[in-house]
């Protein structure tokens, strides 16, 4: 479930941190700690956010299909594989792992 | 509008073209998985024009699919946003003086756009880089959100296409120049993700992943132990980034020493401290978001 109200939110929020900078344009800074945290934090976000959807599945381990895909991706990551590559190349092998009866 | 085309050099258009069809492929992939995963067709696409910031639709998406409740959703988006606040500054100057160009503005701001905005000093090309590629990314990014969706729902056992492996696969493509260059980032989000994963069969969804904020004591203590990176510069970027290296030269440290070279000021008639210019060039070139990294055309074509 993806409610409007959670929508409107999240569309909110982010317009009115894209919106702070050119507002208060030449009136105040951000400390460049504080930038640095930031952009720290986003990193560590989108990591987490990879290893759990990764092998994760609710509370239980998603099977090994997926977390194969993931590493054959990141595989193609590593030697800079164009983006479509990657992509197909991750669900081509976790639907053929799937095919061949691996969970 | 001819004026804006003719200020952008060819080359940086040609790039900013090829951003724009990477992003597209990540939009499509967007709209497809959210429909695959039991979305109706239209919140992909509402999202994208409303929200319009790849990795926090992604994100919110993601805890939604896996069960996670819409407030969590809410809250990882939010939090992966929160970096757009500084790069809001960054390109503060090329967004005019009326209050709706600021606002339009605003909303174009992106990884990709502040990465080509700080390719020039002369405000006329930050201000038509900065408008080409935010109009263009705009267009090219809800298109084919709307063409994923249309093929995801078409789409029928979307697991035994493997689909569930490509969000996980177009998140870590994203992220990887960021963890490849800089050491300190990369151990804290390995520590915040082994966090997420441990805690996931105990904690709500969503909860997880935002426990890895964990892995930020780990950044704060590789830095502290590494006093020699904190007495360069200003004492808070990570010696690891090339960019924040080559904003740094060997000048004994201090930020003012490092200005010419960004040499934002051309383009900020208001600000004439060169530090504060510098540091918002440190601190976007050297934050390391992955986007800036796909805006080098060698890099396009992941």
């Amino acid at each position: 479930m993806m409610p409007l109200i959670a929508i409107a939110a999240l569309a909110a929020g982010t317009f009115a941190m894209r919106l702070a900078g050119p507002a208060l344009h030449g009136r105040v800074e951000i400390p460049q700690r504080v930038q640095q945290l930031l952009a720290v934090a986003a990193t560590i976000l989108l990591t987490a956010l990879v290893a759990s959807a990764a092998f994760t599945q609710g509370h239980g381990f998603a099977g090994w299909a997926r977390p194969a895909g993931v590493a054959v991706a990141a595989l193609l990551v590593v030697r800079k594989a164009p983006f479509p590559v990657i992509v197909v190349a991750a669900a081509a092998t976790t639907a053929l792992l799937r095919l061949a009866g691996v969970s | 509008m001819r004026s804006i085309w003719r200020t952008v050099p060819p080359d940086t258009l040609r790039d900013i073209a090829l951003v724009c069809v990477a992003d597209a492929v990540v939009g499509a992939s967007f709209g497809a998985i959210a429909v695959a995963g039991g979305l109706e067709w239209w919140v992909p696409v509402l999202m994208s024009v409303v929200v319009f910031a790849g990795g926090s639709q992604f994100a919110a998406i993601g805890v939604v699919l896996s069960g996670g409740s819409p407030a969590a959703a809410v809250a990882t988006g939010l939090i992966l946003n929160a970096r757009l606040l500084p790069f809001g500054f960054t390109v503060a100057d090329t967004l005019g003086r009326r209050w709706w160009t600021r606002a339009l503005g605003a909303h174009l701001t992106t990884d990709e756009g502040v990465a080509f905005t700080m390719r020039f000093t002369d405000p006329a090309r930050r201000r038509a880089a900065f408008w080409v590629c935010g109009v263009g990314l705009f267009a090219a990014w809800n298109a084919a959100v709307v063409a994923g969706a249309a093929a995801g729902s078409a789409i029928g056992d979307t697991d035994a296409l493997g689909l569930d492996a490509a969000f996980p696969a177009v998140l870590l493509a994203l992220i990887w120049p960021t963890l490849a260059a800089e050491r300190t980032t990369r151990n804290a989000a390995l520590v915040g993700a082994a966090v997420a994963v441990a805690a996931a069969p105990f904690l709500p969804a969503g909860v997880p992943v935002l426990l890895a904020l964990a892995g930020l004591g780990v950044a704060a203590f590789d830095r502290e132990k590494r006093p020699d990176d904190t007495a360069k510069g200003s004492g808070t970027k990570d010696s690891q980034t090339p960019a924040a290296d080559s904003a740094a030269p060997e000048t004994g440290g201090s930020p003012p020493g490092a200005a010419p070279e960004q040499g934002h000021t051309s383009g900020r008639p208001e600000h004439t401290e060169d530090d504060e210019n510098t540091d918002y060039a440190e601190g976007v070139g050297g934050a390391g978001n992955w986007c800036t990294a796909a805006a080098d055309p060698q890099e396009v074509g992941r």
